[in-house]
Order: structure tokens, then sequence, then C-alpha cells
């Protein structure tokens, strides 16, 4: 019995023995660097599919059920820095004592043979009068900052000084900070809701619905201590409540107060670079006392625990007005709309089986206009460069929308409101794309001299208008050969019928395929040119032709409308490919932004702040108190001095000397 | 008073006669700090914060020490005031003559100046090379010099750098450590004095060759990213670098990482000499474990110091003092793996070869920490991307 209870002692012994080992600390120090590699390698948090797409079937559940994918967040990491707070507690816990004895001790009954081992000792033969040899001693040792005690021996005397000492609470400083900063991090980290789920049936649900329908287990009261969630609020409303985003679903925390923003702000550099984000709100305690607060980046808020950060801001609901244009031939005319952001508009009532979803909208959006040059700038003189250049441009206000047909396919656009100018030139420009991971491509509209766009619409219903093709070929053929041959005028006219019947199915794409399989390849280039001119001079006529439906005076042929032409073509071209069947021109807009705060309670907060300090002190206490320790043993005719530390540097060689020299002088007559 | 030691004798090391010891020349470095702290605070304390004029006034008190300390700094200090200063006289409030006048244009606008500095740096590193190779006195005093103006241009480049921020406009004026290109400068700078500090202090300007080879290294890269991406203009600020955290968090950094750099080169020198290469070109062995314990040691304080103010800086700016943001996380890896070789050498008592090597590799961890992270990770310290 007595040998079991013996053996249970020395196998718990030598756990303790392992646990506060250096070697066992080192390991797990080596470990956590390791993980924390894999946590940096490994994107955290991203959406499961993009695991699967990255690392591929195998492999994707391995990962996941290791949890690479939250490193920061597993037990296994927690129990890496659960041991590490155990195994440097044990550590400081066993070193207390002899550290502690330690920087009290002198040692001053350090044996004769044992100093004159020390690696750095001298024998000095003092010419002062024995009696007067330990008081000049003492003398030198107070002068340089050495406390000592003396021990009188049989055969002579020891003093045994030492300085720096209080280098050694630099140890527990700094070791008891590491125990303090990983416990604070433990209380702030996953863990306090992972209990939570794991013991209070909390579990996080669907976060695509309304926060009405969230079920209790979702919710987590105002006393909860521990969390860190977002705050969306709309300016004109107030929540009270932050959404904790987990891996498989959303939480709900209740805040112990109401958050109203009444303004989001964003001040812009002379560069359009965002310079500052502030939310302006109203905060109303559960007891009803109410004030004003501006958040900003950097500037946090406390109150009642829980402090709130200005973390985003997101579109809150803006109200735009649009012209919808129809590119259809005959169809509308151009037809008034009034969307929300974040809203869907069926379009049946206007005869589309779409539906339009408004998705963002930017009332400021700079970019940067200058071609990236192939020479750099002026590298020398002052650090200005290009920021005193007019290179960057607010092209203003930007929008984004999808367009979703019945089987749910979408295409996305992003639309300017006004026209931009590009050679001297002005156009709208709305790009299209089928997918968030391709660019847009840019349907260019030229407008014309009042910025209208409706111009190229009306030349546009005309040129596709199949009801008016056989009008327009024949006014482009009388306009082309006045006064000609009526066989060769017949001859353009169904050339240009069948020009435009190619180029309203299939654009330049078409045209260019039928010249290349019915002309042969020496003649292609000058086929283009021909064809290209058609084109033009269709487009031209069709203007005319809109210009009379629009009871406007036709305009006299000239060089100045070359360039309106050809862009037109160009963007008549373009449109048959837009994917759309109408393009949205912004007018007129009311912004209403949404600030996103973050909130947070963390605990662990005083303890991480307060190790920290202790982490500092300690680090500087054990790098640069150094403990020195002389001894100076008189004895007979000799005086022996000996110098230790526990920092081995060379300055140790240099003090050494200059003690030696010190002493050796200080037990010597004077002149 | 009677003394008992000749004077021959030098006074005991440590004694408290600290600030007897304090020679004219120290009291009147520290009469201009204070001046030159004053005058600043006069003419910008009222946009200055709090927490501003606080770390104003620490300057005062922390260059003094440094001065006192390590007295090629007073004169340092005092050339970098001197030039910084004329240049923003210079100036008189108009950036376009950084063009005009001819001090400004060759020798000390913000580009200009940090031109020189890459140029001294490079040069410097020739002359300590070539100094080795020669056994030449010469040489190596050269490289030394070289090594203090350059240090002092790139300061005075920072410094002008600064003003010309606000020039720009008062609302994108700030300190000029704030992107790649700005830190590079800094790291040079420091990993600079940081090695003339240890060169005085040991009387060796032996391992020149080796600390300005990697500044070198920096300063190549610096010009690379200067000229492939335009990265010397001065850009404003982003809101999330609004604070003067900054002020304090960046520079601790990077006496951090100059420590690192500068043991990590000291390393190579062990271990060249080691093997016995450039037998009697090198410090003894014993200088060379010392001056690298001191750099890593000097280094982890101050990288420990910045990665908490790092902390406390997140805690206000991004609502966590810790988010496992990949930066962060590499810096915690730096932290351990100098924690860990502190452990070895005070607790173990390793030395040599081994410990040497660590302080290589730990170089390659640095680099992957400083630059990697921006290379190749993404997250919150997206502004010192490349």
């Amino acid at each position: 019995m007595q040998q079991r209870a013996n053996t249970r002692a020395s196998v718990l012994e030598a756990l303790v023995e392992l646990l506060s080992s250096m070697r066992f600390a080192i390991s797990l120090l080596t470990v956590l660097a390791i993980a924390a590699i894999i946590g940096t390698v490994v994107q955290q948090n991203e959406p499961a599919n993009a695991y699967l797409n990255q690392f591929g079937q195998f492999w994707d559940p391995v990962f996941s059920r290791l949890g690479l994918y939250t490193v920061y967040n597993t037990g296994w990491f927690v129990a890496i820095l659960a041991f590490l707070v155990l195994s440097t507690t044990l550590c400081v816990i066993r070193q207390f004592t002899p550290m502690l004895h330690e920087m009290r001790g002198f040692r001053e009954h350090a044996r004769e043979a044992s100093l004159r081992a020390f690696a750095h000792s001298a024998s000095l033969t003092p010419t002062l009068t024995p009696e007067t040899r330990r008081g000049a001693v003492s003398d030198y040792l107070a002068r340089a900052g050495f406390r000592f005690r003396v021990d009188e021996r049989d055969d002579g005397v020891l003093v045994a000084a030492k300085r720096g000492g209080v280098g050694r609470i630099g140890y527990f400083l700094a070791h008891g900070a590491i125990v303090l900063i990983c416990l604070g991090g433990l209380l702030d980290g996953n863990l306090p809701l992972a209990l939570q789920m794991s013991f209070a049936g909390k579990a996080p649900t669907n976060g695509n619905q309304p926060i009405a329908h969230i079920p209790a287990s979702a919710r987590l009261d105002a006393g909860n201590w521990s969390y860190r969630g977002n705050v969306y609020i709309p300016e004109g409303a107030s929540a009270d409540f932050a959404v904790l985003n987990l891996e498989d679903g959303i939480l709900l925390q209740k805040l112990p107060f109401k958050v109203e923003l009444k303004r989001f702000n964003i001040d812009y550099y002379p560069t359009g670079m965002p310079r500052r984000y502030a939310s302006d709100v109203v905060i109303t305690d559960d007891d009803g006392q109410r004030f004003e607060r501006t958040l900003e980046v950097n500037k946090p808020f406390e109150h009642r625990g829980v402090t709130l950060y200005q973390s985003g801001y997101d579109d809150g609901g803006s109200v735009l007005r649009f012209t919808l244009h129809d590119f259809a031939p005959g169809k509308r005319p151009p037809h008034p709309l009034e969307i929300e952001v974040g809203t869907r508009l069926p379009l049946a009532s206007l005869g589309y089986g779409l539906a339009l979803e408004l998705t963002n909208f930017r009332p400021i959006n700079v970019e940067n206009t200058a071609a990236p040059s192939a020479t750099p700038g002026k590298f020398t003189g002052s650090g200005a460069g290009r920021l005193t250049d007019k290179s960057l441009k607010n092209f203003g206000p930007v929008f984004t929308y999808k367009v979703r047909d019945d089987a749910g396919q979408a295409l996305e656009f992003n639309n300017y409101m006004l026209p931009l100018e590009i050679g001297g030139r002005k156009y709208l420009f709305s790009g299209v794309r089928k997918s968030a991971a391709t660019d847009y491509s840019y349907l260019r509209i030229p407008v014309d001299e009042e910025d209208n766009a409706e111009t190229w619409f009306a030349i546009r219903r005309i040129f596709f208008d199949p009801a008016r093709r056989g009008a327009l070929t024949e006014r482009f053929a009388k306009r082309s050969l006045d006064g000609g041959d009526k066989a060769m005028r017949e001859r353009l006219k169904t050339t240009a019928d069948h020009t435009l019947t190619l180029f309203t199915v299939g654009g330049l794409d078409a045209v260019s395929d039928f010249i290349e399989k019915s002309v042969p390849e020496e003649e292609r280039d000058k086929a283009g040119a021909a064809f290209i001119q058609i084109l033009q001079g269709l487009t031209w006529d069709a203007w005319q032709m809109a210009r009379a439906d629009a009871k406007l005076p036709a305009l006299k042929a000239g060089d100045e409308h070359t360039a309106f032409i050809r862009d037109a073509l160009i963007a008549l071209a373009d449109s048959v490919r837009y994917g759309a069947p109408f393009y949205l021109q912004l007018h007129d807009f009311e912004q209403k932004q949404a600030s996103i705060l973050q909130a947070t309670r963390s605990p662990g907060k005083p303890l991480v702040y307060l190790g920290s300090l202790l982490l500092t002190l300690g680090i500087f206490a054990m790098l640069y108190i150094r403990e020195r320790r002389l001894f100076v043993l008189l004895k007979g005719d000799e005086a022996l001095v000996a110098m230790t530390s526990n920092r081995k540097t060379i300055d140790l060689d240099e003090q050494f000397a200059q003690h030696r020299d010190g002493l050796a002088a200080a037990l010597a007559v004077k002149v | 008073m009677e003394s008992a030691i000749p004077s021959s004798a030098a006074a005991p090391v440590g004694a408290t006669n600290w600030l007897a010891r304090r020679t004219l020349g120290d009291w009147l470095y520290a009469l201009l700090l204070v001046a030159g702290a004053v005058l600043a605070y006069t003419r910008y304390g009222e946009v200055m914060d709090g927490y501003e004029v606080a770390i104003l006034a620490l300057h005062v008190p922390i260059l003094a020490a440094l001065g006192w300390a390590w007295r090629p700094f007073r004169l340092y200090a005092a050339a970098v005031a001197v030039l910084a200063l004329a240049s923003i006289w210079l100036y008189q409030g108009d950036l376009g003559r950084a063009e005009q006048n001819f001090f400004l244009k060759y020798l000390i606008s913000s580009q200009t100046a940090i031109t020189w500095m890459s140029a001294c740096f490079f040069i410097a590193t020739g002359a300590y090379w070539l100094g080795m190779a020669a056994k030449s006195d010469f040489g190596e005093r050269t490289g030394s010099r070289l090594t203090w103006a350059a240090s002092v241009m790139g300061a005075t480049g920072l410094c002008v750098r600064w003003y010309e921020s606000y020039l720009l406009g008062p609302e994108v004026g700030h300190i000029p450590i704030s992107n790649l290109y700005e830190v590079f400068v800094l790291f040079s700078l420091i990993t600079a004095l940081l090695y003339l500090f240890y060169e005085g202090r040991y009387g060796t300007r032996k391992l020149g060759a080796f600390v300005l080879t990697v500044i070198s290294v920096a300063v190549a890269f610096l010009l690379w990213y200067a000229f492939t991406r335009e990265a010397y203009q001065i850009q404003p600020l982003v809101p999330a670098l609004q604070s003067y955290w900054m002020k304090i968090h960046v520079p601790a950094n990077f006496v951090g990482y100059g420590g690192f750099a500068l043991a990590a080169m000291v390393g190579v020198a062990y271990l060249l000499a080691e093997r016995g290469a450039l037998a009697g070109r090198l410090p003894e062995k014993k200088v060379l474990e010392d001056v690298m314990y001191k750099a890593i040691a000097i280094g982890f304080a101050f990288f420990t110091i910045a990665t908490i103010l790092g902390a406390l800086w997140a805690a206000e700016a991004w609502g966590s003092y810790w988010s496992w943001d990949p930066k962060e996380t590499w810096a915690l890896i730096v932290w351990l793996n100098y924690a860990i070789w502190l452990h070895m050498r005070l607790t173990r008592g390793l030395r040599g070869k081994m410990l040497a090597w660590w302080a290589v590799v730990g170089l390659v961890v640095v680099t992957f920490a400083f630059v990697g992270v921006n290379m190749f990770l993404t997250g919150l310290h997206s502004y010192g991307s490349l």
C-alpha cells in the first residue's frame, strides 16, 4: 500500500517535473509557432466552398476536421495555450523559493577553493596594514554601489558583495505576465461562447431571416460577459443587438443600450481617398438615459462595459431614380423608375420577364486617370509626386444592379451616373459581367451636346427596327448616289439591307465573318472599309430620321459629326451583346448610408494590459539589470578578488578588470 | 574630499555620480533638446493632441539619455536637426522650391536626401569590404564615416518628408513611417545606428562589411520598390492609421528588426570565423558572440514593446487587441523565435555555432514577417502592401 502511494507520488512528481521543465516549455512554444504559421498560410474563416475548391475533395474534410480553417479557435490550439499557462505557472512556482533565496543571499559562506575556480578571479597583494584593509574594501564597494556582507572566518575575512539582484524580479514579472496574458486571451477568445453553446443550449441560426424570427436559442442576453459582434444601423434607424458571425450561422447579442444612427459621414482627401469615417449616434440606456456621441476609427467609445468601434459602412437603402431606356425598336419611350438600394423590383408590369436587384450605390468614385508610365517619375526632389497632379478624378456616382431572368440567371451591371470624358468625347459607361470573377466589359454610349443619351437610343431604335429598315436603306442609297444610276442605287440598297441584317444580329463580328467567308483574302481590307462606310452612312441617316421623328430640323452633313457617328456605331455594335433589353440611366438620388459598428465586451483586456506592462518591465529587468557578485577574501598577505554574474558578457571581463585594479589601488599604501 | 583611490584608477563602474560625470557638451545638448521641444510645442502645440504632446515631451529625456550614454549621437542629432531645419527654412512653405533652390534640389529635399543616403550606404559597404580585404584601417574608417553620413541623410530625408507632407495639405500631413517605402528608410537608418553604436562600444570596425551588406540589400530593395512602383510619393493616411500610436509602434518595431538583422549578420561573421575564414580580419569570436547577444537582447526588448503597442493600437482601431491577423501572428512567431533563443543562451548556457546559425535563420523569419507577409498573405496590415 505504502509502495503504491509512493509510486503515485513519484509519478506526479515526475509529471510536475516534466511540465515545469524548460524543455517542455520550449517544445510548447515551438508547437505554438508552427500552429500559428499554419493559421497564416491557410486563410482563416473563408466560406466552405472556397476551401473545397482550394484543397479538393480528399483534403478538404481532413483539414476541416483538424480545424485548420479556424486554427486559433480549435480545441487543440486552446489546449496548447492552456498547457503553456500551466507549464509557465509551475515553472514560476518551482523557481520561486530558490530564486528568492538567491536574490536575498550574499553567498558569504563561499569557500576559498570555489572562489579561486571562478573564471574571473585574481590574487592581490595589499600593502596596506592588515587592520585597515577591511575598511578600505568596504569603502570601495560602497562607492561602487555594491551592498555587501562580511563573514569572519578562522583564517580571514570574506566580503561578499552584490549589485543588480533585483534583476531577478524580472524573471517573475516576465513569466507571470505570460500567464496573465494567456488567461486574458482565453477569456476574450472563443472559449466563453463555445461553453455557452455546449452547456447553455445556444446554437447559431441562419442569418437570412427577419430578426423577429430568430429563436431564443440563438439569442444571448445583455448579461453575457464576453463577445464581439457587428451592429448594422441605417441612418435614422436604431439597433440594440449585435450579430455574432459564426462558421455555421449567426447569434444575436442583446446590447445593454440602444444605438441610433443620426448620420454617417465620410470625409475625403483632395485625392478622393477617404480621410475620416464617423458615425453620429444617440445612445439610449435601458434606464432611459440618452446622450449623443461621435464614433470614429481609432476613437472608440465605451459604455457599460461594451466598447463600440467604427468598423465599416454600407448603403442603408438609398433611393435612386432612373430612366429606363429600352433598346428594342418602336417600344415605349424612356420610362421613369424608383428603387431602393438593396431591394428587388420585378419588371413584369413593364413587360419584361426579368427582375431588377439594386445591389450597391456609391456617390463618389475617384479613380486615377494617369496612364501608367513606363518611365518612372522623378525620384529626387520632394516626395510630393503625383499627389499634386490632377490625375485623380471623381467620376461621380456609380451604382450596381443585377438583372435576373425567370430561370434565376443574372447579369451584373455597373453604371456611371455622369458622362465621362475620354479624348474630348463624352460617354455614359455601363459595365456588364456574368460573374464576380470576371471584369466588367463596358458599353460606351455617346451623349450629345446636352449630355443626353436619348439621341443615341433614338438612332438605335430606327437602326434595329425591321419595319423601318426599308426606309432607312432607301434614304441611305438615295443620299449616297444622289442622281446616279437607278440600278446602282438598287444594288447599294440591297447591300445596305444585307449589311444591316447581319449587323443587327451579330454586330461587327457578323459583318467580318461574312467578309471572311465571301470575299477573297486580298480584297478583304477594302471590303471591310466599304462595309464600315455603309454602316456609318446608315447611322447618319438613322440619326436624321430620328430627328425628323422628333420634329427637329435635319443636320447638315459635315466633319463635326464624324466623331459622334463613329462612337454611335461602335456603341450600336456593342449593344448587340449587352445582355439586358434596357439601360438604366440614373438621374437623381437620395443617399442613405448605414454604419457598421463593432460591439465588444472583453473582460480579459485588463489582465492582458497588466500582463503587457509586467512583461515589458520584466524583460528589461532580466536583460539589463545584471546581477554582479564581487568577493574579496582577505587572508594573510593576500587579497583574493573574484567576480561572477548570471549574465556572462564581455562587460564582465571589463568590469572585473576595473574592480580588480580599483581594489588593488584601494588596498595599496598611498604615496 | 580625500579620495582613497588614485586618479589613475577610473571611477568605480556604475557609481552613483552619474550626473556629476556630465560634461558641458552633455548639458548643452540637453538644453538644445529642451529648446527644440519647447519651440515645437509653442509653434504646433495647438494642433497636437495630449498623446502627441506627451510623445514630444518624452523625446527630450530619451534623446538626452541616448546622447549622454553614447556621445557621438549628440553630434548626429545636431547634424540632422541643422540639415532638416535648413531644408524647412529653404522651402519657405512652397513645395515647388524643391526644383528651384540649389540646396533643396541637389542635397536636402527629402527624396534627394534619401538618394544621398542610399549612395552613401552603398559606398560605405564597398569601403568596409575593401578595408577588410586590404586590412586597411583607412578603408574601414571611410566606411564608418560614410555610414554616419548616410544615417544623417536618411534621418534628414525622413524629417523633411514629414514637413513636405504637411505642405501637400494640412490634413495629408503625417509622420513618414506609414508605408513600406518609408519604413525601409527607417530600417536602414536604425540598423546603421545600432551598428555604429556597437562599433564604438567594441572599438572594432571589422563588422561593418557584414552589417552594411544587409543594409545595402534593404536599400536596393527600397530603390527597386521606389522606381517600379513610384512608392516614394507621399500618400495620405487611411483612417485606421491616423493615430498617435503609429509614432511609437513603428519605430519600436524597427529597433527590433534592426537588432535582429544586425545579430544575423554578426552570426554570419561568427560562422565564418568558426571555419577559420577571413582569419585575422574578424573580431574575436568572444566579441562576436557578445555583440550577437546584445543585438538580439535589444531587438527582443523593443520588439516586445512594439508588439504590445501594436496590440494596444489594434484594440483602439480594430476593436480587438489580437485578431490573429497574419502580420500579428508572424510578429508572435518572430517573438517566440527570439524568446527561445534567449532561453537557450541565458538558461541553458548554449553558445557557439548553434546560436549563430539560429540568429541567421532568425533573419529569414524576420524578413518574412517584415516583407513576406505583405507579399504573400492578406490581412489588416494591407497598407504595407507591395
